[in-house]
């Protein structure tokens, strides 16, 4: 499968290619049709991610501080909102468009219609009342400025993935949301049932994402786009694709496990192990129905299928059984609620399965008023919680005497939720019995009535049980704490929630009717709404029937709970936490089964396979690719190249056989790397040739230091089959190798090479007539300045490592050492010294002249910075390394980072003049006694590189070097023999001392 | 002329595989050093071999140049492959010093001894 690019390619490629003429041309064009508007979108979703800092800071100014900046933020993004009404009402799209990686087709869309817009209601507005509640919830010693962060960062990416135009732009929200409800829910770190619940919910929901960028990925190729807008236009081409239902499936697994739907619906009540806030704000209103929100999203190109119907309608109506049932027997107050939720998404979800225009309906109805009930009651749960000390149904009861508000309030959303009138929950609740009358399943249409009828009934048990035990009974004189009513903050909230779900109960149609209009139409993707009215009374309707027998039946299975409690206790029931763990358990174990036999260690044999396979892939595409014929002369054999050629042959044949002898086969790399600088000169690249044999003294130098320490032999640890194996293996890569390359070089290109373009405006644009130095400072500058960076790094790695190294018991090792060989009687030769010294200023100038002529003749700043070490190194070679720190003015550090620094600023200095980033610029100056020379930006540039280069070479060996380090090493003159010095010889010392 | 070069690259990557798959250190830092420079000779190579037309522009008379721009791909990786070779060689050593043991292989079980030696 490949990834579409909805530009064309070459066009694009034109504009970069142009971007050196036209360096104000930007491709990251904002396209937003009618400027502020449609830019607050952007707004709405970045503002919770912007606000999220300031909590975190605000933290320190105090607790009302940082809720208060929540609470802020989450206000602006909410009024950016609210400001989109008149248009959402309308039923027009409000889109803003942003392309961000257009050859990836990810673009930051931005979309808001009346089912993103609902969302974002939900997820601002009751994010709102959380944050208010989660203040007067959360206690002195809970980190609150770290609570409002992550919240904010939760409700961002939820605001993100409601108003996503792009699907993969959605996909990261979505990813963020399992990632910030992590942290939420495992917020009380002390807690070991809130890091296993955290961990528990990431693991679920972020697999069932996984699946769902799989899907995501098929839907879009299917389609050609992954712009949402596009893709709601191709039902027929997306129900036609044979690839339609494993898309089906991979999407609905993310929705599915994000919405706790059976059989992942498990991690639910082991995310409630999170603070109430945090419950009442994940896990009843929005990202429980993120899942939801997708579905809904995706039915007008994904419902109506049979699959769709099987597997949506089943596993939401399971869902709203299973999770009824269990409610009902769970002692916890929070894992009821949890239960509860469960049911009630599995309702939404086979509502949105059934596929109808009426059910879709009912579904947008029922997640508004879902929001509404549970909301309050999570909070409300929060309260009975903080007041009594418990959340044990079994402990408490009689509280309707001593919490009166909250009993009020409670007990009106738990009404709300058993589906009785007046109230919200009533009406959604008939509309979904209502159409589970014209439902048949497998030819059956007595079981989806018949099945939601039950999970009904059972949800009134449930909801009338929390009224029942937790507020009415007498009152007790055991509960944990003295319960009272709280403070208004605590209770503002929920009493706000029951507020609207009372007058949405009595006058939906007034209050909801236009918003739930709007939202089923965007739903049911534009088209014609079906016949529904909002309103209490429908007549005596089949649901109506059905809703009496369900209050009843859970009146009647509330009498009789402790009877069902001790039978429901009696039957087996599948733990869903151990199966977890032991599925965990067996991956985590499958997994290290597999890695160890992969990755035993032996490092040799990782080489061997990856070599192998390199080897039969290159073989491979030999077998079966095709091979142009010859197209151009090969050249003149000379006599010179063939007696290079012998040596290097001979010396790198040597190397292999003799490779034991470890000094010995470092002389002979020395040979190879000579012959193939000389090559390189030879083969018209004065540039590289200076580079490769400068590197190469270097390079020895380093080998034979760290040979100092290393043993001098290698012992044959393997047996003479294994070296023949391995020696059939690297003829075969060698002579694959040498055979490519022969084959390339033999014919021309295939497609007309860029390189005419540096050629042609080497000197033109760069000012410079060497081009291969003009491709590093210009041209491809950018890379350069990577390249520098890296081998900063590798310096510095090579200095912490050695820091880290000599703090060890190593350094015991080190001065206790013996030598390999007997030391040098004269470790400082007088004649070395004299003449070191004296090359050092020619050195340095020639590393200079290399400097300077490198824009227009073979040399520049790698090269130079090459020499300049070359010779410091020579001083410290002659001299001693104690002697060279000594006179060291600089660290090396410094000279890396003041290279770098000096690279990027003259790259930002094109800024200025309104170029992009490392845009050169270069003019002639005459001054008269002198030839009129050039000055090009290009050349502080190269200063940076020279200084980096210098650098990173010298703390490099200048940390080799300090292994060597001996007390007692500083000689107390310049040189080991001075004649100027009047000192006696030793002997003479000798006898003073005696 | 390719021939050769062609047979050089050949040689110097099958004494640098052979060498990297050795079990001590430094027969690994050898054959990697020999790898860089069949790596940087096949880049190199990509341009095409060209003689006396380096690719440095000549104001006066019109005359061929070879290709510049393998040939500045390879300048940078001949200075990176310096900076590796000198990362590769420090840890060798600090794992040497460490543990006085020299071999690559961390599952002493593969080697014929497993005892470090001193040498």
């Amino acid at each position: 499968m490949h990834l579409i690019a909805p530009l064309e390619r070459s066009e694009k490629l034109a504009i970069a290619g142009q971007s050196k003429n036209f360096p104000y041309k930007n491709s990251n064009t904002l396209t937003a049709k009618t400027g502020v508007s449609h830019l607050s979108l952007f707004l709405i979703a970045a503002l919770p991610f912007l606000g999220a800092v300031f909590p975190a800071l605000l933290i320190r100014a105090g607790r009302n501080a940082a809720a208060s900046a929540a609470g802020l933020t989450t206000f602006l993004a909410l009024a950016g909102l609210l400001i989109h009404i008149p248009s959402v009402m309308r039923g027009d799209v409000v889109t803003a468009r942003f392309d961000w990686i257009p050859l990836l087709g990810l673009n930051a869309n931005f979309m808001l219609d009346g089912l993103g817009f609902l969302f974002a209601l939900l997820i601002l507005g009751i994010g709102l009342l959380i944050i208010l509640y989660a203040r007067f919830y959360l206690s002195r010693e809970d980190p609150m400025g770290q609570f409002y962060t992550y919240l904010l960062l939760f409700q961002g990416a939820m605001v993100g993935i409601v108003l996503s135009d792009n699907i993969l732009l959605l996909l990261i929200f979505w990813e963020l949301t399992s990632l910030s409800s992590f942290l939420l829910i495992g917020y009380w770190k002390h807690l070991p049932e809130g890091r296993q619940g955290a961990r528990m919910a990431l693991a679920v929901t972020g697999s069932g994402g996984l699946a769902m960028i799989a899907g995501m990925l098929i839907l879009g190729n299917i389609v050609g786009s992954y712009d949402l807008s596009v893709i709601l236009q191709n039902k027929e081409l997306i129900q036609a694709s044979p690839y339609y239902l494993p898309a089906l499936i991979l999407i609905l697994l993310g929705c599915f496990t994000k919405s706790a739907q059976f059989p992942f619906h498990f991690w639910l009540p082991h995310a409630m192990a999170a603070p109430t806030p945090v419950s009442a704000y994940l896990h009843s209103a929005t990202m429980v129905k993120a899942g939801l929100f997708l579905m809904a999203r995706m039915w007008p190109v994904l419902a109506g299928t049979d699959a769709w119907f099987y597997i949506v309608a089943t596993t939401g109506l399971v869902t709203m059984l299973m999770g009824a049932v269990i409610a009902l027997f769970k002692d916890d107050l929070k894992a009821l609620l949890a239960f509860s939720t469960v049911s009630h998404l599995g309702l939404i979800t086979m509502l949105l399965g059934f596929g109808t225009k009426f059910a879709a309906v009912a579904a947008v109805f029922h997640i508004i008023n879902h929001a509404t009930f549970k909301a309050a009651l999570f909070m409300t749960a929060g309260i009975v919680d903080h007041e009594t000390g418990t959340r044990d149904v079994k402990r408490l009861g009689g509280l309707r005497h001593l919490m009166p508000i909250t009993f009020t309030i409670g007990t009106i959303a738990a009404l709300s939720m058993a589906g009785l009138p007046p109230l919200n929950g009533f009406l959604s609740k008939e509309m979904m019995l209502e159409e589970t009358v014209h439902t048949t399943w497998l030819h059956s249409h007595y079981l989806v009535p018949g099945l939601a009828l039950l999970a009904a009934l059972f949800s009134a048990a449930y909801s009338f049980r929390f009224v029942s035990h937790v507020f009415l009974g007498p009152k007790r004189d055991d509960y944990p704490a003295h319960p009272h009513d709280p403070p208004v903050g605590l209770w503002l909230a929920p009493a706000f929630l029951i507020v609207l779900v009372v007058l949405i109960g009595l006058y939906s149609a007034a209050i909801v009717g236009p918003l739930v209009a709007v939202v089923s139409s965007a739903v049911i993707g534009g088209e014609k709404l079906p016949y529904y009215s909002l309103k209490l009374w429908h007549g005596f309707t089949p649901a109506l029937y059905m809703s009496v027998v369900a209050t009843l039946g859970g009146l009647f299975l509330l009498s009789q709970h402790r009877r069902a409690e001790s039978l429901w206790n009696a039957l087996p029931r599948p733990e869903a936490k151990v199966i977890f763990e032991a599925v965990i358990a067996a991956m985590t174990a499958l997994s290290r089964r597999i890695t160890d036999s992969l990755h035993n260690g032996v490092i040799s044999r990782y080489a061997m396979i990856l070599i192998v396979f390199t080897v039969g892939l290159g073989y491979y595409a030999y077998a079966t690719g095709t091979i142009g014929p010859v197209t151009r002369e090969p050249l003149k054999l000379e006599i010179i190249p063939v007696v290079g050629w012998i040596c290097l042959v001979a010396a790198t044949l040597a190397i292999m056989w003799f490779h034991r002898n470890r000094l010995l086969s470092l002389v002979l790399i020395g040979v190879v790397g000579l012959i193939v600088s000389m090559a390189f000169n030879y083969l018209s690249a004065p540039d590289l040739a200076l580079t490769q044999i400068s590197v190469e003294v270097v390079t020895m130098i380093l080998l034979l230091l760290s040979l100092n320490f290393l043993p001098t032999d290698t012992p044959w640890d393997s047996s003479a089959a294994r070296r023949w194996r391995d020696a059939a293996i690297s003829v075969g890569a060698g002579i694959g190798t040498g055979a490519l390359v022969y084959a390339l070089m033999l014919r021309d290109f295939a497609f007309p090479a860029i390189s005419e373009f540096h050629l042609a405006n080497s000197y033109k644009g760069g000012g410079g007539t060497n081009v291969v130095n003009v491709i590093l400072v210009d041209f491809r500058g950018f890379d350069t300045f990577g390249e520098i960076i890296v081998l900063g790094i590798a310096a510095l790695i090579i200095f912490a490592l050695t820091e880290s190294v000599l703090a060890t018991n190593v350094r015991a090792y080190l001065l206790n050492r013996k030598p390999h060989w007997p030391q040098s009687g004269d470790s400082h030769p007088l004649m070395m010294v004299v003449v070191t010294r004296m090359m050092m200023p020619i050195a340095l100038m020639v590393g200079a002249y290399i400097f300077f002529r490198g824009h227009n003749q073979p040399g520049g700043g790698f090269i130079a910075g090459l020499i300049v070490a070359i010779a410091f190194l020579m001083q410290y070679m002659a001299s001693g390394y104690t002697w060279a720190i000594e006179r060291q003015r600089f660290y090396y550090h410094g000279t890396i980072g003041w290279g770098v620094l000096i690279a990027a600023a003259t790259g930002i200095g094109a800024w200025f003049n309104e170029r992009p980033f490392l845009t050169s610029d270069f003019g002639y100056i005459h001054w008269p006694p002198l030839e009129e020379f050039e000055w090009a930006t290009a050349i502080l540039f190269d200063t940076g590189v020279f200084l980096a280069v210098l650098g990173a070479v010298m703390l490099a060996l200048d940390s080799l070097s300090r292994f060597a380090w001996q007390p007692g090493m500083a000689q107390e003159f310049p040189m080991d023999i001075n004649p100027l010095r009047d000192d006696p010889p030793e002997e003479e010392q000798e006898k003073e001392q005696v | 002329m390719e021939a050769l070069v062609a047979s050089a690259v050949g040689v110097m990557t099958t004494a640098g595989i052979f060498l990297i798959l050795r079990r001590r250190t430094f027969p690994v830092i050898l054959g990697l050093s020999l790898i860089t420079y069949a790596v940087n000779v096949f880049l190199f190579a990509t341009g095409r071999l060209a003689l006396n037309a380096p690719a440095v522009l000549n104001k006066y008379e019109d005359v061929p140049y070879t290709d510049p721009l393998p040939q500045a791909l390879v300048l940078t990786a001949i200075v990176i492959s310096f900076g590796m070779t000198a990362v590769i060689v420090m840890i060798s050593l600090s794992a040497y010093l460490s543990a006085r043991n020299d071999h690559i292989d961390m599952n002493a079980q593969d080697n014929t001894d497993a005892a470090g030696d001193d040498a």
